[in-house]
């Protein structure tokens, strides 16, 4: 059993990677590493591609992002793509599966021994075939479904365009009578390129663009991708920017649970929840708009800092917000927890097992309803919530219930974390100048973030000319979307808005 | 919940005054709509949301327009589930490659008289997604476009101001 140092020692280091280690591996010991994700013993944070070449620049590679639950270990493991093949891990790792089709889809990289040979992002629209690779050729329109057989079965299509206001994708239910037998998504739809717009981009606009990939996390993404570059170029931003961007993304988090609480309860029409609840969301965005410029708090967070502070008044704001919230929202907890015509849709639907939670490495409230117990926060850690308490509530049931339960206790711990943060703002700048050039040539930096929806990783390389030469954003919607599907199965169809409620994933941050 | 609807009573409405019309929207609407449409409408639109490539910021703005502060129904504004109800389409993003044949199937399947308002700064030109290999462009490059609503993403009150806008251009 090769631990996840052995394999890393085995491969050529990668200097100037911070601040997990990256190592370039043999194709055996990338294999064994699938094996090890496979056993349940590490989790799989990304797996991207990268036409990076060697010198002849013929060759790309496959890079994954693995933590070690043993030891809390995470590291970047590459493998070089000799005529653009690499071992699949979607092979024996199922999660791994559709970052593959997308990584075939953008780069042409080929993933061996990949059952599914279907294309994933690429709906045979953009003109050309393998935009982020040697662009070539078209792809193929056409698109099989899993095929679904048996007596009384009907399938049921939906999207991409849905009745709500809700992004697009595409759902194929196959249902036998009202009950569910499989549901199969297409995504993709929204894919706006965003990586390939990356490449060449200013640090400056490459924040703007992270901000921008899924506009509920617009937060989240821009910290990932703001600490990924300042881990690249070693630079430390002040101590009150680290505890600023900590107090917005807590806001942001407030603001999406309060919605989705909201939401989740109106798709079991039980509307007070959803007025009462859009009411409080209103409370926080306003706050924010009021304190740091805008409702989202788009493009606060950059590398270096942030572009905003927090002035006495705002933070007297934040106080008063704090205290508001924490007298109106106890009588929607109680409300919940005591209409039963409610409780009778939320409990015991869309159950995700545990087992199920764990392999898929399943981050925010769709993993910590299914008993895993993983926060960005906690675990790899970031500042400054080593130096701030708080619980991370997870429970076991893992029906829709317990999403919601998730939620008020996580509303819970953001208001005292959001008091801490204001107490305890250190004083000084919010923001250094990220250097515009270095010597040494490209530095790589990685980041996991912890935002609402879970766990958002950036992996940026930045060129000797500091523009970004490669940046990857992997959105935690990628290991729930699957999840759904499984959590589905057995539910009826009219209770499938409730459970796609529960996951709340991003279309656009997967689609990317 | 007895208590939390005595509660709301004593409050008292939370909903916010409405704001004034656009003035640049009522000036870009001006041009398009013409007086037969007005008479067969009267002051209702019912609105069909597409999203065709947004990052989703402009559809967090949109659902604020049905919260109990910005209350977008009391103004005879109302989404509708289907294209063949609407008599308006708010499309936000910029177009995607892979949305480009929903969006317009969507907008076949709207009847006629229609609008279509685009909404956002990507759905103006792209935004910042403009130039990109998966992108069409803004809604324009598509659609007929009658009304822009600028902003990344418009704030509610924004969004209201230029529906308010298509609304007193249409009755």
């Amino acid at each position: 059993m090769a631990a996840l140092n052995d394999i890393l020692s085995s491969g050529e280091p990668v200097p100037r990677h911070a601040p997990w280690p990256r190592a370039v591996v043999s194709r055996g010991a990338w294999q064994q590493a699938a094996g090890r994700l496979q056993a349940g013993e590490w989790s799989l944070l990304a797996l991207w591609g990268d036409a990076w070449g060697d010198a002849s620049g013929e060759r790309g590679f496959a890079h994954m992002a693995v933590l070690e639950a043993a030891t809390a270990q995470c590291a970047v493991l590459s493998v070089a793509c000799d005529g653009n093949r690499f071992p699949s891990v979607g092979r024996v790792h199922a999660p791994a599966i559709r970052l593959e089709r997308a990584m075939r889809d953008l780069l042409g990289l080929e993933p061996e021994g990949l059952e599914d040979a279907r294309p994933w992002l690429d709906h045979g629209r953009w003109g050309s075939a393998h935009p982020l690779g040697a662009a070539q050729g078209s792809s193929a329109r056409q698109y099989a479904f899993l095929p679904a057989e048996g007596h009384s079965l009907h399938q049921i299509p939906v999207g991409p365009v849905h009745a709500g206001i809700i992004e697009p994708g595409h759902f194929r239910f196959t249902a036998n009578g009202e009950t569910v037998v499989r549901l199969e998504e297409r995504l993709g739809y929204v894919h706006k390129g965003t990586e390939s717009l990356m490449a060449g981009a200013s640090l400056e606009h490459g924040a703007v663009l992270a901000g921008r990939v899924s506009g509920d996390s617009t937060v989240a993404f821009s910290l990932a991708f703001s600490r990924a570059a300042e881990a690249a170029l070693s630079v430390e931003p002040p101590p009150r920017a680290i505890w600023l961007r900590a107090l917005l993304a807590e806001l942001e988090r407030l603001a999406n649970h309060f919605g989705d609480i909201g939401a989740v309860c109106n798709d079991a029409a039980f509307s007070i929840m959803h007025a009462q609840c859009g009411w409080l969301r209103e409370q926080v965005l306003r706050v924010a708009e009021s304190g740091f410029g805008h409702r989202l708090m788009m493009d606060r967070v950059v590398p270096g800092g942030t572009l905003c502070d927090l002035s006495p008044g705002a933070a007297k704001a934040v106080l008063g917000l704090v205290a508001k919230l924490r007298t109106r929202f106890p009588d929607l907890v109680e409300l919940y927890e005591n209409t039963s015509s409610l409780k009778d849709r939320t409990v015991g639907t869309g159950v995700l097992s545990p087992a199920l939670a764990q392999r898929f490495a399943a981050g925010g409230y769709v993993g910590r309803a299914s008993g895993r117990t993983f926060d960005a926060r906690r675990t790899p850690g970031y500042a400054p919530y080593d130096s701030l308490s708080f619980e991370v509530p997870v429970v076991q049931a893992g029906d829709v219930n317990a999403r919601v339960w998730i939620r008020i206790g996580e509303v819970g711990q953001s208001l005292a974390i959001v008091e801490s943060i204001v107490a305890g703002l250190p004083a000084g700048a919010v923001r250094v100048e990220m250097p515009a050039s270095h010597a040494e040539g490209d530095r790589e930096g990685v980041a996991l973030v912890e935002g609402f929806r879970g766990d958002v990783l950036a992996w940026v390389r930045i060129g000797a000319d500091g523009r970004i030469q490669r940046c990857h954003l992997r959105d935690p919607s990628w290991f729930q979307w699957p999840l759904l599907e499984a959590a589905i199965e057995g539910n009826i169809v009219a209770d499938f808005p409730l459970c796609n409620k529960s996951f709340n994933c991003s279309y656009s941050g997967h689609d990317l | 919940m007895r208590k939390l609807l005595f509660k709301s009573l004593v409050l008292g409405p939370l909903t916010e005054p409405a704001p004034a019309a656009s003035e640049e929207a009522l000036a870009e609407l001006a041009a398009r709509v013409n007086e037969v449409s007005r008479r067969r409408l009267g002051r209702s639109l019912s609105i069909r949301e597409v999203d065709a490539g947004s990052c989703n910021g402009c559809e967090l703005e949109i659902h604020a327009l049905n919260n109990i502060l910005y209350d977008l129904e009391r103004f005879g504004l109302r989404f509708v589930a289907s294209p063949r109800h609407a008599d308006v389409l708010l499309v936000t993003g910029p177009v995607t490659a892979n949305m480009r044949e929903a969006l317009e199937r969507t907008y076949r399947a709207t009847p006629d008289p229609k609008w279509v308002v685009a909404v956002g700064d990507c759905a103006r030109d792209g935004g910042v997604f403009s130039g990109s290999y998966a992108c069409v462009g803004g809604v324009s490059a598509v659609l007929p476009v009658d009304l822009h609503i600028p902003g990344c993403p418009p704030s509610p009150t924004a969004l209201l101001r230029g529906l308010i806008a298509l609304l007193e251009s249409t009755a």
